[in-house]
């Protein structure tokens, strides 16, 4: 990676303890702008754990984190504003349809945002879906309702938990396409993931967690 | 490597940030979900209501229906029962969202959190507060309340409703990340609760026997002020530690 590129993110001394394990010692992670970030571990290694913990959204017990060269708790709404972040569970209402999930997620949409919904949902074979409960949802479908806001809303980093998690494989294609247009731009992306994923012919800069993976 | 050379500046699309938003048009987006979701799963909101019209009405059976007795007592009957149909509707007013992810999401979301709070508590209000407020007169009947009484038995109401939904918001975003937290939000809550109930029934018992209120008013619209522009902010503390600790 080349280091001219703006630093956005920057974890130092990153330490945590859960109960009795210490899931990483004095780790740095530094997310420039351009870069991928992908995090490695086996079950239980603390990867989505490092994963919030770099956004502040999980405790840690040693370390400082920056969002361009600025203590996080100075900047910490500057941050979540250039954020995306897809947790473990997708935030998705089962009362609530697809389209007003996605308007409950992205305020800044207007209201008349329909139409640009629709057509990412018909990218991603949920269109028919819009006006129909989420409760009803498979969970490869919530998942969809979820990454479409990958193209809905704004922000130079985005943090993936596990974004393949019950995807079939045009699902895999959507979202490797969108992380590589994406880091095109010049936004970053950190992510965990189970499944090989390349983005050839892009660098993929890779954090492993709990010593070697086999 | 294809990625774009460092000198040259990020894509106008990843340096705009996102479009602002008011504060009032987050305030009515959130209103509206939550009033969605709640008007949507009905059973929510009517257990409330029809917890507070079953306690009111099982004392006159119990009691017996004797009009010295019932009206002496119905201004603290009408008012505990309302204390405590509201301390069970709290439970629910952050778990849903706690538990599908979209809290962690309005926490991440760069939005105000206080902006959301208040808006998630006022939505849960209009369906599980105000309903109370507007049927107490009926139950006002059924324990023989006073004549003169029901005008303050509904002001004091509206507005320790308010504060109970406040002051009770708090103890729900404390607890948002323990399961089967309800009777740790009881032991929480209830004593900041305590001078609601004692303003508000006694703010009652006074009107019952002629007597002025405008001092328990006063002190309840006070204890409403407070809570109001108080409880946003901690509330919004608490569900920061509360999503950073759960899963």
């Amino acid at each position: 990676m080349t280091d001219q590129a703006p630093l956005l993110l920057e974890a130092r001394g990153m330490t945590i303890w859960r109960g009795d394990n210490l899931l990483m010692d004095e780790l740095n992670v530094s997310v420039r702008a351009g870069s991928i970030i992908q995090i490695q571990g086996t079950n239980g290694s603390g990867k989505t754990t490092l994963l919030r913990a770099l956004i502040g959204l999980a405790e840690f017990d040693e370390g400082e984190i920056f969002w361009c060269g600025k203590p996080f708790f100075e900047v910490r709404d500057e941050l979540y504003a250039d954020v995306l972040y897809l947790g473990h569970k997708p935030g998705i209402s089962p009362g609530l349809t697809p389209l007003e999930n996605i308007q409950a997620l992205c305020p800044e949409l207007g209201v008349d945002c329909r139409d640009a919904v629709l057509a990412v949902l018909e990218e991603l074979a949920i269109a028919d879906r819009i006006d129909l409960p989420s409760a009803a949802l498979s969970a490869g479908q919530k998942r969809r309702i979820a990454l479409a806001r990958l193209r809905l809303q704004r922000g130079r980093l985005w943090v993936l938990d596990e974004p393949l998690t019950s995807l079939d494989t045009n699902g895999y294609d959507w979202v490797r396409e969108e992380i590589r247009h994406h880091v095109g731009l010049g936004g970053a992306v950190v992510f965990t993931t189970h499944q090989a994923l390349s983005f050839e012919p892009l660098h993929v800069d890779s954090i492993v967690l709990g010593g070697e993976l086999s | 490597m294809s990625a774009p050379a460092p000198a040259s500046p990020p894509a106008p699309a990843l340096t705009a940030s996102r479009a602002e938003v008011g504060l009032f048009t987050l305030f009515a987006r959130v209103y509206k979900r939550d009033l969605t979701l709640t008007v949507r799963t009905a059973g929510q909101w009517l257990n409330t209501l029809l917890f507070f019209i079953i306690v009111v009405s099982l004392f006159p059976l119990g009691i017996g229906p004797g009009p010295q007795t019932l009206s002496t007592i119905a201004p603290g009957i009408v008012w505990v029962s309302a204390l405590l149909s509201m301390m069970l509707s709290l439970d629910s007013l952050f778990a849903n969202d706690f538990r599908d992810g979209t809290l962690e999401q309005f926490v991440v979301s760069g939005q105000p959190l206080s902006v959301i709070v208040v808006a998630k508590v006022l939505a849960h209000w209009t369906t599980g507060g105000l309903p109370l407020v507007l049927l107490s007169p009926l139950l006002g009947l059924v324990m023989q309340l006073p004549d003169a009484a029901y005008g303050v038995l509904l002001l004091s109401l509206l507005i320790g409703t308010l504060a109970l939904s406040f002051i009770g918001g708090i103890g729900a975003a404390l607890i948002v990340s323990v399961n089967q937290g309800g009777v740790l939000l009881s032991l929480l809550v209830l004593p900041l609760t305590v001078p609601v109930l004692i303003f508000g029934s006694g703010a009652v018992t006074s009107a019952g026997l002629g007597l002025t209120t405008s001092m328990q008013v006063s002190v309840l619209a006070a204890i409403l002020a407070l809570s109001v522009s108080l409880a946003p902010l901690a509330m919004a503390g608490a569900l920061r530690v509360g999503v950073a600790a759960g899963r």
